[in-house]
């Protein structure tokens, strides 16, 4: 699936809070948006997701115009992994993965067999099958991140929307999360993710896009990231570094000037 | 990540499993349970039915056999005891079955048809039918159509003051001020209620109760009955996404303003019928899903189902309490609540963490 913007004006009610945006995501393609707090990354993926109404422009998905969606068609073509909170009640982690399957169920049935089956293989993809009968409320964030990967893939979309999906993680957390990210991409789905760490596009954009009060800026992390944007944007100074990996690879890292 | 933080094992808990044996065998029971407690109360009672007497009426009946039973058991039986079993299941169903969707709707587990001021409101709207005798039918309409205003207030004031704020206390403050203002106007009522008839009718219709059902009424119940816990029971699991909240369940394919909207329709159908045939019972809503919960675990799937098997057990049981136990008649709203604050209180102490 190939997902195009096209010149979107975002925004609630009356308030505008961008304009003029355009990018496209396609399958197997990561998409790293960058930008300060309060920019507007969350109004963008919430105009997106459908739960806030395109103010101009347009969105599509292979051509179709995503407004003339159902709910329902909208969750079989589009995951959403939010940033995790905390429901009224004790779920089972498996319950909260099975849900995943919804959109692909009759509005008055419950999940088969084969819904299940699905669930638990997602659990097993991600390596959190031991989860399984833990309560949803009661595990660690990191756990809970994980467990909201794993039902927006029982939900089987082509494209992947995900908040912050390293947010209150720890350090290992943060990169095993990136691991599955990247995995789900070379699986052939169409990821779009917010992030606040320039290392993280580094490490598994394909795109970034730079959302800032200057502008909006798209390309290669390369083309993106440079010390010049990042002081422009963040108001930060910073040093870009390169280092070799194992294998002859490079990496690039940002390393903060705080004097 | 691979560790359990507070034991420090990687054993996974076994507590509510989704689909488990456990989950199996207690559904089990709580389909015994109402069975028994249905031939217990027809046996108790100021006109003891002894359970001999019992099987031969029903197979005498059923067979069409000549009676070997006294003529006023038989009247006791089919115009007195039985309505009265069959409301008092149909009002602890409908009550514990709404008020578990209530608290899946609103995200709230401290939510129910008294606290969201359904009740409140129905309570008013049967109150003033009663004032302008109106038919059953025209009290139960009166009831839904004020219940479900009730909750309306509730629900859009709640909404318009509690942007980022704790949204489980301002819905509960609202429903409180919703509540005490119906609770107000069914004031107003009774203080313009003829003090020689209507006064008491009203007043103890308020306290709650099933001493006054007949066969009409059980037939004036189960059509609201089955009309409410059909959408309830079809929409079960997609309540469970509703309490994701709202972006979350629409991302998963839920069509929230379409399903909220009918399971608040079917809720409040269920909450004023229950109070246009029993009056005011209070707590049973809130209560009874926890149990539940406690037991069954959260999934509505099961959850639902077990609500309305336990509502109507415990509404049976509590109503054979009020009808034995002294010599007149105990109000039934009266010994729901002795049950039921204690027990709010109870769940206030359990679920501090989760209010901070």
């Amino acid at each position: 699936m190939k997902l195009n913007v096209n010149s979107a004006v975002c925004g609630y009610r009356e308030a505008v809070v961008l304009e003029n945006i355009s990018l496209s995501v396609s399958s197997s393609e990561i998409l790293c948006l960058l930008g300060p707090n309060g920019v507007g990354k969350t109004t963008l993926f919430k105009t997106i997701l459908g739960f806030l109404k395109l103010k101009g422009g347009s969105i599509r998905a292979d051509g179709e115009d995503l407004g003339t969606w159902t709910r329902k068609k909208y969750a079989q073509k589009i995951g959403y992994v939010p940033q995790t909170h905390t429901p009224p009640f004790p779920f089972t982690v498996f319950d909260v993965v099975a849900m995943g399957r919804t959109a692909h169920m009759g509005s008055f049935a419950s999940p088969s067999k084969e819904d299940l089956e699905i669930a638990e293989k997602s659990l097993n993809d991600l390596g959190i099958l031991w989860l399984r009968d833990r309560i949803y409320t009661e595990i660690s964030g990191g756990e809970r991140q994980m467990v909201l990967i794993a039902r927006a893939l029982t939900q089987q979309p082509e494209l992947l929307v995900m908040d912050e999906p390293t947010s209150n993680l720890d350090f290992g957390n943060q990169l095993r999360v990136l691991k599955q990210i990247r995995k789900l991409a070379e699986s052939g789905m169409g990821i779009m993710m917010t992030t606040h760490f320039p290392d993280h596009a580094f490490l598994c954009a394909s795109r970034v896009a730079l959302l800032s009060q200057s502008g909006f800026f798209i390309g290669t992390p390369d083309e993106i990231i440079t010390e010049e944007s990042l002081r422009a944007v963040y108001g930060v100074d910073v040093k870009i570094v390169e280092t070799p990996v194992d294998g002859g690879h490079v990496e690039k890292a940002c390393i903060p000037i705080l004097s | 990540m691979r560790r359990n933080r507070k034991t420090g094992t990687a054993l996974p808990k076994k507590r509510a499993l989704s689909a488990g044996k456990q989950t199996v065998s207690a559904m089990g029971l709580l389909i015994f349970l109402p069975v028994a407690a249905f031939f217990l109360s027809v046996t108790v009672g100021r006109y003891g039915i002894p359970p001999r007497q019992l099987l031969q009426i029903l197979f005498g009946k059923l067979l069409g056999l000549t009676p070997i039973w006294p003529n006023t058991v038989e009247k006791v039986l089919f115009n007195v005891r039985l309505p009265r079993i069959f409301c008092g299941m149909m009002v602890g169903a409908a009550l514990s079955g709404s008020g578990a969707a209530y608290q899946g709707i609103f995200k709230n587990p401290m939510v129910s048809p008294d606290i969201l001021g359904a009740s409140a409101g129905a309570g008013f709207g049967a109150a003033l039918a009663i004032l302008n005798n109106f038919s059953i039918l025209g009290i139960e309409a009166t009831a839904f159509l004020f219940g479900i205003a009730a909750v309306a207030l509730t629900y859009f004031l709640s909404n318009s003051i509690g942007r980022n704020m704790n949204a489980v206390l301002v819905l509960v403050l609202t429903g409180m001020v919703v509540q005490s203002l119906f609770s107000a106007f069914t004031s107003v009522i009774k203080y313009e209620a003829d003090p020689n008839n209507k006064l008491p009718e009203i007043t103890f219709w308020l306290m709650g109760g099933l001493s006054s059902s007949t066969q009409k009424q059980v037939l004036m119940m189960l059509v609201p009955f089955v009309a409410g816990m059909i959408p309830l029971f079809l929409y079960r699991w997609q309540i469970n996404l509703l309490s994701f909240g709202e972006e979350e369940a629409e991302a998963l394919g839920v069509d929230t303003g379409k399903v909220r909207a009918i399971l608040i329709l079917a809720s409040t159908l269920l909450t004023s019928a229950s109070i246009a045939v029993s009056g005011m019972i209070g707590w049973v809503g809130l209560i009874i899903p926890h149990l539940a919960r406690l037991i069954v675990g959260p999934n509505y799937k099961t959850l639902l189902p077990a609500s309305a098997l336990m509502g109507a057990t415990f509404l049976l049981l509590v109503d054979d309490i009020a009808r034995t136990v002294l010599t007149t008649e105990i109000p039934l709203g009266i010994l729901t609540a002795i049950i039921g604050a204690p027990f709010f209180l109870y769940l206030l102490y359990r679920g501090r963490s989760a209010w901070e």
